[in-house]
């Protein structure tokens, strides 16, 4: 760890991505994340064998991902949100032929156009499969400018251990704000271990062959049945989330990203007027930390969610849940952040 | 520190943006917790640009603040979306080249400072952000004027504009001085 600098969350995240061995970027500019494609385009082209290009298209830049990950370097595309809807097909595609790779999503208010101020509309098609096809992407929700560089540089391992997209879901406020990051030391590449899948030419053996695509059904089905146990596999082992106050509370707030850190205040707001705000962030929107919240769940009366949208994680918060607490939601959308006393009014209708 | 925020808002071009930024870069080196979110996008209607720095001895949880601890207006517009959601007990450092006349606010303070009449003075327009963040280091005590010009003179060298230090420093002094 070096010295802290006051970092955007675009650049904090451009930077923590080359020092986890990304050695190629490319993208298609877009608000609220344009600052991330500006820090590669600076910055990339000064480390050793760094490629940074600006695609013609977002479909082409995920494109280029799949490319370069096929041969097994550390790859990222990044975009906001109807830029991620571009890539959905290469994602799928990414999915079904397991490359390691990071999708960066500086969210904004959809839907369409929609427009550059942040949001979280975008959770469904992160956690439930924005493309076609059954498969899942490890999804992490930085709620700091520290913690979206953390996440980011870990999301390269994730993605290798596991040959799986791993997308870093954010949003225009984290994207454009500064704090004070402190940035993990580069790594060298060279050292990663093998990927001995990668198409990385055949001097001496056979060829790799990287594909998505099984003519016979029996074939297709097994490619499936081994996708779904590796997901297995990632429920058990990479769920994250923070929980603060959890502690019998008057009632537990789930948020996750620039919600959660906005309860955060709520809560403090709270304490001097007497009630007692939980909060459950999950940091894992995929896998979702479903038994934990059900376990928390068992004691309270009322789960409260709170989203940049219409209400989407609060179904995952239902799931889990199920009938052991009320469960009402409020968001705000559009791109309207929702201030922290405006969680305590709500928080107030429910205890 | 109790957490304390300030919203800093004028003209685009006035250096309202680098005022915040200078804000949250002194107060990290003073070893606070920072942020810094600026406006985008429909917040830029009308011709005003602002954003928010607050600074606090604790983890910052919202970046956005509904009532703010201090406000620094470079103009008219600005003073008329933020002056009235300033927090009671607040500041408002306000620039009295541009704002002739100003209502009451109560119980919040309101400290006028000729930000243009002083950075004209120093023969450089460009310097009325420093005379401006100067008055407001006065006025609020929220960070000292050796700490905001560490922070300024850190911001500029590193952003390779190192010759311009020695004017901001004479900036943020006068404005220091006018905010008694």
């Amino acid at each position: 760890m070096g010295e802290k600098k006051l970092m955007r969350g675009n650049e904090a995240i451009a930077e923590a991505a080359i020092r986890a061995g990304c050695r190629n970027y490319f993208a298609y500019p877009i608000t609220p994340q344009a600052e991330l494609l500006q820090w590669m385009a600076n910055h990339m082209p000064e480390v050793e064998n760094g490629t940074f290009l600006q695609a013609e298209s977002e479909v082409g830049a995920i494109s280029m991902v799949y490319g370069a990950a096929s041969t097994g370097e550390r790859t990222m595309t990044s975009s906001s949100s109807p830029g991620i809807s571009l890539k959905q097909e290469g994602i799928s595609y990414l999915a079904g032929s397991e490359l390691p790779s990071v999708i960066v999503n500086i969210m904004r208010g959809g839907p369409g156009l929609g427009n550059i101020q942040p949001a979280q509309g975008d959770y469904f098609q992160s956690t439930k499969g924005g493309g076609h096809g059954d498969y899942q992407l490890i999804v992490l929700a930085p709620s700091t400018v520290p913690e979206a560089a953390e996440l980011t540089f870990e999301s390269f391992d994730l993605a290798d251990k596991y040959r799986i997209p791993v997308m870093v879901l954010a949003d225009g406020m984290i994207g454009q704000m500064m704090e004070p990051v402190e940035l993990p030391s580069p790594i060298d590449p060279s050292n990663l271990p093998d990927k001995p899948w990668a198409t990385t030419g055949t001097n001496g053996r056979d060829p790799n062959v990287i594909r998505s695509f099984a003519l016979g059904a029996e074939n297709l089905k097994s490619i499936n049945l081994d996708l779904q146990e590796k997901y297995e596999k990632i429920r058990k082992r990479e769920i994250r989330f923070e929980e603060i106050g959890v502690e019998d509370p008057d009632i537990l707030l789930v948020a996750f990203g620039t919600v959660a850190r906005i309860a955060r205040t709520a809560r403090r707001l709270g304490k001097k007027e007497g009630i007692d705000i939980g909060i459950f962030r999950p940091i894992t929107l995929w896998p979702f930390p479903d038994e934990r919240l059900a376990e928390l769940s068992e004691s309270l009366d009322t789960v409260l969610t709170v989203e940049m949208n219409a209400g989407q994680m609060v179904e995952d918060v239902r799931l889990s849940v199920k009938s052991r607490a009320q469960t009402p939601f409020y968001g705000e959308q559009g791109g309207v952040v929702p201030t922290p006393s405006e969680i305590l009014e709500e928080v107030k209708h429910h205890v | 520190m109790e957490e304390y925020s300030t919203i800093v808002s004028g003209f685009g071009g006035q250096g309202v943006i680098l005022t915040g930024k200078i804000i949250a870069r002194s107060g990290m080196e003073e070893g606070l917790e920072v942020t810094w979110l600026p406006s985008y996008g429909p917040e830029m209607r009308g011709g005003t640009a602002n954003c928010t720095a607050i600074i606090s001895s604790k983890l910052i949880g919202s970046p956005v603040v509904n009532n703010p601890s201090s406000l620094i207006a470079f103009n008219e517009p600005s003073l008329d979306k933020f002056g009235a959601s300033v927090r009671e007990g607040g500041v408002i450092v306000l620039n009295s080249s541009l704002i002739e006349d100003h209502p009451e606010y109560g119980p919040t303070r309101v400290v006028p400072v000729s930000f243009n009449e002083i950075a004209r003075q120093l023969e450089n327009q460009k310097v009325i952000n420093m005379v401006a963040l100067g008055a407001w280091s006065h006025a609020t005590e929220a960070l000292s004027l050796e700490a905001l010009q560490k922070g300024m003179k850190l911001t500029l060298e590193e952003s390779g504009k190192g010759k311009f230090v020695e004017v901001n420093e004479k900036a943020l002094e006068k404005g220091y001085a006018a905010a008694d």
